[in-house]
């Protein structure tokens, strides 16, 4: 009995393939898009927890200097004597490289606890010559250092003795010291011994993965959407497969299959199938995120600074999750219809088209949860303060949209009813109204798709526009020079100032400002600043009182996430508390910044130099020239502002490769399931076709109707977005941005861009129409004239 | 002549609480082996109802229904399908063929259901129905004389001891509707089937051993 259940029910599939198709795609998509973000989003996970794991950031206590710069030996041989068991650690860029230097002897096991390939212990005595990187570091420090490639490090970091590491920086003196979890129970009090250093505790979570969460939750949050859309296919399919084999699963019973049995089978039928989808996703994830990986691996690192690998492994826990939201999402769409055939008498009408006007009953209900879902996204704008309720106030939305949109559109397309005056056009509209219920689920999922299509690109096309001003803002200077040392530095000064060429000299320090991690900048007020920066709020005479030393800037990030705004006081250092006399927007930084006279940061630092400086000149060309010449100045540390512009640009717009890409299939799969629907759905309405057309209208005049009701239905779905989408904007650039950023952009309109999209829009779901309609068009006679001949 | 199908005074009505419309009232009748029962009446007569209660496909709302020794009305779903599965096939007016599944697939499914597959009787039966032409066609590409054939084939091809037909030719012609009529009394006499049809024609009542009349819902 089982087996011959079994064949019956596959043999629907083999019947109706389209349908088949559009489940198995359809989960495939949801699921490929899924796991493909989670595959990303595990894989830059895995790089922070490796580099946090080297650095021993998550295990450790750590000593850090309270205001930024180094750590003098005698400190490190003071503590030692005073009974802390610290180990020293010196950490230097070169080039684009992290090189952390270890004492092999005195540092805890964990940190850069590697192993050679051999299976011999990196820093074993004698060995202390030695780097060791991944082969893509290693590549990067040829010629620099030679680096033994060991992929188990994380990416972007060289581990090595603290003695290779000091040789090849030049450097003698210390970043940090890394505290032994054993500690003498008698030791010297820290802040006599070493006054300039703080204890760090051990951080559960990096910093660089705390600052890319809202990255990865973006990411997450596409992904979500996507898989949201994949399943209105897998919703919709199932729904009329479901209808469609109403007439089968009915004579089945009549002739002796128990209905638990059949509702057994059908389950597993289609969880089998779903294991399919799922794992046709799951393939199609990891080309995707493989893909798409090395500009996400950009993204993070322009934007955040994070070095992420740029290959992929295959971790269970994006392709476990991937494949379990699959088969729960199914399960979900599956456990409705499996319950309506629980409760349908066994002679319930088997006439498919049945289901479509019981969906008016249905359609009530959406309506009052669709407006309780907007009305708590209403209560959010006002209440949502975490990133978490951001995102919830996106879904509800999002969602609260999607299910009012069939509502409004029967109330429209009633409306056009009433209005014709035409019979054909008539019957026009009351079919569209008709066959609502049926198509729903489908342009429910263009919705979601062109207001996320609307809502991202006006973000992103706003933050391009405030980009581009506030680099125009930030990169004055027409050549910008990078120093090593003190003494190049000042030789540029002196000629710069001999030739009386106005110099932007830039100092720097990292330190704890007002509890958050700050880098605090010295500058030179003059006729650039005064002139092209552009303050979000201000006090009169900004640059007088910050030359003055009355006064600093802080940037939108630190204001925000310190509680902080104009007039209020930051503490600078212990004896110096300053009023912020301007916020300045600082957009694509995820730092904090406090700006403050040049002359009052070399109080705080006399030993420090101005490493960064922004050149003002009429001809750049000439001037670079004569710094490399006369100054030996190296040619790489010289770059002028177009490149610079070129640079900022690029990692701009490689920061929303991932969030196009992600759009593009978003709509791609939205124009799917339209096609979809409309391929099932033509199979059903040859009964409400075919008396129109004995009535006299062609089956040419059937399928141009037709056409025009995909397009006229994308055209409607367009209109009730593009407001869905400025919303969903709106909240992206004041309030994720903010909860997730720090900053705040201002929102434009870009009405061509949405224009052009409305026609994407509408160019595909044309395109997906056009299919059925052929359809129509070679539909025989005979086919038609079935439905007058036998009812069944 | 042994009982295989026993009504006892059976009830059924539908509708709400408040407006409950009475179809069936306190029917009462046998049907032995190898007997043929037409049941006629009126539209709205509740003889439909009474066949699909007969084939334990909904259940009365009181009296008892006895198919070959056992009380139907008080199995669950489970012992009612397993009932029809092996002893009892039908015959629907609308046919009700799987449209999946081809005109041989459709014959052999209640046969396989029960476990009791019989190549050489379905090879018979198609051959005597006239279909041996059309076995790898699906239902949608036949006529509905053809469908038909194929609904008594696949309902003899279970072997069943009781055959319920619900107006079993009132879909065909006059000249189809008879000769699909002599195949399948020709066929339920030679498998020694009971059978009992519901039908508005009274040709084909004139053709069973006997004829029960339903008017108001009683036997008249």
């Amino acid at each position: 009995m089982i087996r011959t259940c079994i064949l019956a029910l596959l043999s629907h599939w083999k019947r109706n393939p389209v349908q088949l198709f559009a489940y198995l795609a359809g989960l495939a998509i949801a699921t490929g898009l899924w796991s493909g973000v989670q595959a990303i989003n595990a894989e830059a996970r895995a790089s922070y927890d490796a580099a946090a794991a080297t650095l021993g950031e998550a295990q450790f206590d750590q000593l850090i200097p309270r205001q930024g710069g180094s750590i003098g030996l005698d400190t490190y041989i003071a503590l030692r004597g005073a009974g802390w068991l610290v180990s020293p650690v010196l950490d230097v860029e070169l080039g684009d490289v992290r090189v952390i230097g270890i004492d092999p002897v005195t540092s805890p096991g964990a940190i850069g606890a590697v192993m050679a390939p051999q299976g011999a212990s990196l820093f074993a005595p004698g060995e202390t010559a030695q780097l060791f990187g991944t082969g893509a570091a290693a590549r990067a420090l040829e010629g620099t250092a030679p680096v033994i490639v060991d992929e188990t490090i994380a990416p972007g970091i060289v581990l090595g003795d603290i003695g290779t590491v000091q040789r090849l920086s030049g450097r003698a003196d210390l970043s940090r010291l890394v505290v032994l979890p054993e500690q003498p129970v008698l030791q010297g009090d820290l802040n006599t011994i070493a006054p300039g250093l703080r204890l760090q505790p051990a951080q559960q979570v990096s910093d660089i993965a705390q600052l890319t969460d809202s990255f990865h939750l973006n990411l997450t949050a596409f992904g979500f959407l996507s898989f949201a859309v994949g399943l209105f296919i897998v919703h919709s399919t199932i729904g009329l497969a479901f209808e469609q084999r109403r007439g089968m699963i009915r004579t089945i019973r009549a002739l002796g299959v128990p209905l638990r049995t059949l509702v057994a089978l059908i389950v597993c039928e289609m969880l089998t199938l779903a294991a399919i989808g799922a794992v046709i996703g799951i393939v199609l994830g990891y080309v995707m995120a493989a893909l798409l990986l090395p500009d996400v691996a950009a993204t993070l690192h322009g934007l955040y600074g994070a070095k992420v690998s740029g290959t992929l492994t295959l971790r269970p826990e994006w392709w476990l999750s991937g494949f379990l939201l699959a088969m729960l999402g199914s399960a979900a769409a599956l456990a409705g219809r499996v319950w309506q055939i629980g409760q349908m008498p066994l002679l319930a009408s088997a006439r498919p088209r049945a289901w479509i006007m019981s969906g008016t009953a249905r359609s009530r209900l959406r309506g009052w949860v669709a407006l309780g879902l907007l009305g708590v996204a209403l209560i959010l704008v006002f209440a949502a303060d975490d990133l978490f309720f951001v995102f919830v106030l996106l879904a509800c939305l999002l969602i609260g949209g999607a299910l009012a949109l069939p509502v409004l559109f029967a109330r429209a397309l009633a409306l056009f009813e009433r209005r014709s005056t035409r019979p054909l056009w008539q019957w026009f509209w009351a079919d569209t109204r008709q066959q609502l219920p049926g198509l729903s689920l489908a342009l429910m999922a263009l919705l979601l798709a062109v207001s996320a299509n609307v809502g991202v690109s006006t973000m992103v096309s706003s933050f391009r526009l405030t980009f581009a001003g506030f680099l125009d803002q930030r990169l004055a200077p027409e050549l910008f020079v990078q120093l090593e040392t003190p003494a190049q530095s000042a030789r540029l000064e002196a000629y710069l100032r001999d030739a009386d060429i106005e110099t932007l000299p830039l100092r720097s320090a990292q330190m704890q400002i007002a509890g958050q991690p700050a880098r605090l900048f010295g500058v030179r007020v003059g006729p650039t600043y005064r002139d092209n920066w552009v303050f979000l709020a201000a006090l009169p005479q900004v640059w007088d009182q910050v030359d003055r030393g009355a006064a600093v800037i802080v940037n939108e990030q630190l204001a925000r996430r310190g509680d902080l705004w104009i007039g209020d006081m930051v503490t600078i250092a212990p004896d110096l508390t300053l009023p912020i006399a301007a916020v300045v927007g600082d957009y694509g930084n995820p730092q904090g910044q406090v700006v403050l006279a040049e002359a009052q940061f070399t109080q705080l630092y006399p030993d420090s130099f101005a490493s960064q400086f922004g050149i003002r000149t009429g001809d750049a060309a000439a001037l670079r020239r004569d710094l490399v010449d006369r100054l030996r100045i190296p040619d790489h540390a010289i770059t002028d502002q177009r490149a610079v512009k070129a640079l900022s640009l690029e990692v701009f717009e490689r920061t929303f490769t991932v969030t196009a890409a992600l759009n593009v299939l978003t709509l791609g799969v939205a124009a799917f399931a339209i096609l979809m629907s409309l391929l099932t759905l033509a199979d059903l309405r040859v009964p409400q076709l075919a008396p129109v057309w004995a009535l006299g209208v062609t089956r040419r005049r059937l399928s141009a109707l037709e056409l025009l009701r995909a397009v006229g239905l994308a055209l409607l779905v367009f209109v009730f977005a593009l407001p869905l989408g400025l919303a969903l904007a709106w909240i992206l650039l004041s309030m994720v941005n903010v909860a997730a950023f720090g900053w705040k952009l201002p929102m434009y309109l870009f009405p061509l861009e949405y224009l052009r999209l409305g026609a994407y829009a509408v160019v595909a779901v044309a395109l997906a129409s056009v299919w059925p309609a052929r359809r129509l068009i070679r539909t025989p006679p005979a086919t038609l004239l079935k439905v007058f001949a036998n009812e069944h | 002549m042994a009982t295989l199908l026993k009504i006892t005074s059976v009830e059924k009505s539908y509708g709400d609480s408040d407006a409950r419309v009475p179809v069936l009232r306190g029917v009462s009748f046998e049907l032995g082996r190898q007997q043929t029962l037409a049941l006629t009446g009126e539209s709205g007569s509740g003889k439909s109802t009474l066949l699909h209660i007969a084939a334990g496909l909904e259940t009365p709302d009181a009296g008892t229904v006895n198919v070959l020794g056992q009380d139907v009305t008080a199995m669950d779903d489970s012992a009612r399908a397993a009932l029809r599965r092996s002893e009892i096939s039908l015959v629907f007016q609308q046919f009700n063929l799987i449209p999946s599944l081809t005109v041989a697939a459709n014959i052999s499914f209640q046969a396989a259901l029960s476990g009791r597959l019989d190549q050489a009787h379905i090879d018979s039966l198609v051959s005597v129905l006239g279909l041996s032409d059309q076995m790898s066609k699906y239902p949608e590409a036949l006529s509905g004389g053809q469908q038909q054939r194929v609904a008594i084939a696949r309902a003899l091809a279970a072997r069943p001891r009781l055959m319920l037909a619900d107006e079993p030719t009132g879909n065909l012609d006059e000249q189809s509707a008879d000769a699909v009529l002599d195949q399948m009394l020709a066929l339920v006499a030679a498998s020694g089937t009971s059978l009992m049809v519901v039908t508005h024609s009274s040709k084909v009542a004139a053709r069973m051993d006997r004829t029960l009349h339903l008017a108001g819902g009683q036997v008249a």
